[in-house]
């Protein structure tokens, strides 16, 4: 008798759904049943009595042209000539108007030397990558503070606005990224000493708010400094807040350590690698693509943060509203300048949380 | 020819806190043996063989692999297992290497080999073990059956001088075991020294030298597979083969 033979039958695609169009879409959507047809009519009031006032506030009403705050005093929405005034505050600060070049320069700088990594050729992307983060900011501080090759010193008392929030900041996220990584792989470690001494450092500055750091730091660490010593108030804020964001970083990346099954070391032991080329090769390199989230999550928070540097006199972009709003020919006009730099901000925590997206979709593990 | 010792374990003794998992194992084996070991779960098969490569530690008795005494304060422990193979009932692959790479990483990094020569040699194995044509893949991308083999390629690019099996076929569906089996059989006839901790009987049958059976921590029985199948010297053998042998 001759056997069945297995025929496979061809694939099909899927039914097309057959209720389509706005009405169906909008029951299905917004009005499936009394509770959502409720949120649902909320949110458009909302939205009905909101983006009107907010279109005219912004656009309809302002004044976007004019020479003085008189031309802002016969429109009733925003007065954008404010920000246009003072917007070489917001940006640079106090810093020296003949010495603006070296910020720009700063900022060209950083986009020249990341173009490389968007060039799908370039083999050495995690090299570079790694120098630029390295150098990227001694070169920064050497073109903003001078003193070298006939640059003019601009004492970082001058600096302010963006430039020292992205300075500070970036120093704080890069700077802190190595010790965390080190601080985490200690609290993991089977030495006690170690251990003990990962976990006390980073339960200390978990501990403390970023505020009190701040104060200690301006304040209270020159009374335990020598006579004469003198370390700068820019220096000592950022080592605080460096100290501040490893502590944080540490327990995101304990937290990806700890995701790692077992038998990942496991594996990697019966190889036979040493601590060294497991952690680097095997641990690390998963469990950081793990919190990639949570570290730009850690990151976009210290960017903020480093609004709280104004209570210590330094001036960052937000304290530049405190600052040009004492202006007496341009009184009250906080409203736009907090606009303004929340849409500062906004832009660059954005773009952050986008990159992180990219990121995170690239080195996903390829599955199926 | 006089066979040549490899392993020899002496009185080894284990507790996990107050659970004595290993009792009195006394074991020798000697270079090129097939050891299939079955048992109970629980028995302590895989504690067992996971102390030949110090994943797991013990507490008192002696352990030696090639020549060199495993215990407590043993100083080159990578090197001992750079020579010592282990699979894996989950294969443990590196999700974010590319088989290829899964397959390099160690030679480069422990037996310091250069790129060309460790992609031969993991070629080489990956030819043996029959998927060369996945080597640019990931792990994820593979079938169970597939990365259980690119597990096996992956030890053996190491060329040890013993291969740990830890049920490597528990995981796989049943259609995927033969395909293991069948690489595993092929090891064991090229003469590698093998300790399989694993419940494929017909296996043991085809390659074992030597079939231990574990329970609640001790060797009840050590036989060659003829006498183990037919006529165990232990009753407690004798009602283990019947359950698993009935079904």
């Amino acid at each position: 008798m001759a056997m069945e033979k297995f025929i496979k039958k061809p694939d099909r695609k899927p039914p097309k759904l057959i209720q389509s169009g706005p009405i169906s879409w909008l029951l299905k959507n917004m009005f499936s049943s009394v509770t959502n047809s409720l949120i649902s009519l909320i949110a458009i009031l909302l939205v009905i009595q909101s983006v009107p006032f907010l279109v005219s506030w912004f656009l309809v009403d302002a004044t976007w042209q004019g020479e003085n705050r008189a031309a802002c005093v016969e429109n009733s929405g925003a007065c954008w000539l404010y920000i246009r005034e003072k917007f070489n505050l917001f940006i640079y600060g106090f810093f020296p108007k003949a010495e603006y070049w070296r910020v720009n320069a700063a900022a060209i700088l950083f986009f020249v030397l990341i173009a490389p990594l968007f060039f799908k050729k370039f083999n050495f992307k995690l090299k570079w990558g790694l120098s630029v983060m390295v150098l990227y900011p001694v070169l920064t501080f050497i073109l903003f503070y001078g003193g070298v090759a006939g640059l003019e010193v601009v004492e970082t008392n001058k600096w302010g606005g963006l430039m020292l929030t992205v300075f500070v900041a970036y120093i704080g996220i890069i700077a802190a990224f190595p010790i965390g990584v080190i601080l985490a792989l200690g609290r993991n470690s089977d030495l006690p000493i170690a251990k003990y001494l990962c976990i006390g450092f980073i339960e200390f500055w978990r501990g403390v708010p970023l505020i009190t750091i701040l104060f200690m730091a301006s304040v209270v660490l020159p009374l335990f400094l020598p006579e004469g010593v003198d370390l700068d108030k820019l220096m000592r804020a950022t080592v605080g807040i460096t100290l501040f964001q490893s502590a944080y970083l540490a327990e995101v990346v304990r937290g990806g350590i700890q995701a790692i099954p077992k038998g990942q070391y496991e594996a990697a032991d019966s190889l036979g690698l040493n601590y060294y080329h497991k952690v680097s090769n095997i641990i690390l390199p998963q469990a950081l693509r793990i919190v990639i989230p949570s570290l730009v999550g850690t990151s976009i928070s210290l960017f903020k943060d480093t609004t709280l540097l104004l209570i210590i006199g330094l001036f960052d972009v937000l304290a530049m509203v405190v600052a040009t709003s004492a202006d007496i020919l341009w009184l009250g006009f906080e409203p736009e300048g907090y606009v303004f730099v929340g849409i500062i901000f906004w832009i660059f925590c954005y773009t952050l949380s986008r990159y992180s997206f990219k990121l995170e979709e690239k080195l996903s593990f390829k599955k199926n | 020819m006089k066979e040549e010792e490899i392993i020899r374990i002496e009185n080894l003794n284990k507790w996990y806190g107050n659970f004595h998992v290993l009792k009195d194992i006394d074991l020798c084996v000697c270079r090129g043996d097939k050891i299939v070991i079955c048992g109970p779960s629980g028995s302590g098969k895989s504690t067992l063989i996971r102390c030949i490569n110090h994943l797991e530690e013990f507490q008192e008795g002696s352990l030696i692999v090639d020549g060199i005494e495993i215990n407590k304060d043993v100083k080159n422990i990578e090197k001992i297992r750079s020579e010592v193979g282990m699979v894996f009932q989950h294969f443990n692959l590196f999700p974010h290497l590319t088989i290829l790479k899964n397959l390099t990483l160690a030679p480069m990094l422990v037996r310091k080999k250069n790129l060309k020569e460790a992609t031969e040699i993991a070629m080489q194995y990956l030819e043996r073990v029959k998927i060369p044509e996945q080597a640019e893949k990931f792990p994820g991308q593979l079938s169970g059956g597939q990365q259980q083999r690119v597990a096996i390629a992956r030890s053996l690019c190491m060329e040890p001088k013993i291969m740990l099996f830890d049920e490597p076929t528990s995981a796989l569906d049943p259609e995927m075991i033969a395909e293991v089996l069948d690489v595993m059989v092929e090891l064991a006839d090229s003469g590698m020294t093998m300790l399989c901790v694993t419940h494929e009987m017909g296996f043991a049958k085809k390659v074992a030298d030597t079939v231990i059976f574990m329970e609640g921590g001790q060797i009840v029985e050590e036989n060659e597979p003829n006498m183990f199948f037919n006529k165990p010297k232990n009753e407690r053998t004798k009602l283990f083969l019947n359950q698993i042998l009935t079904h």
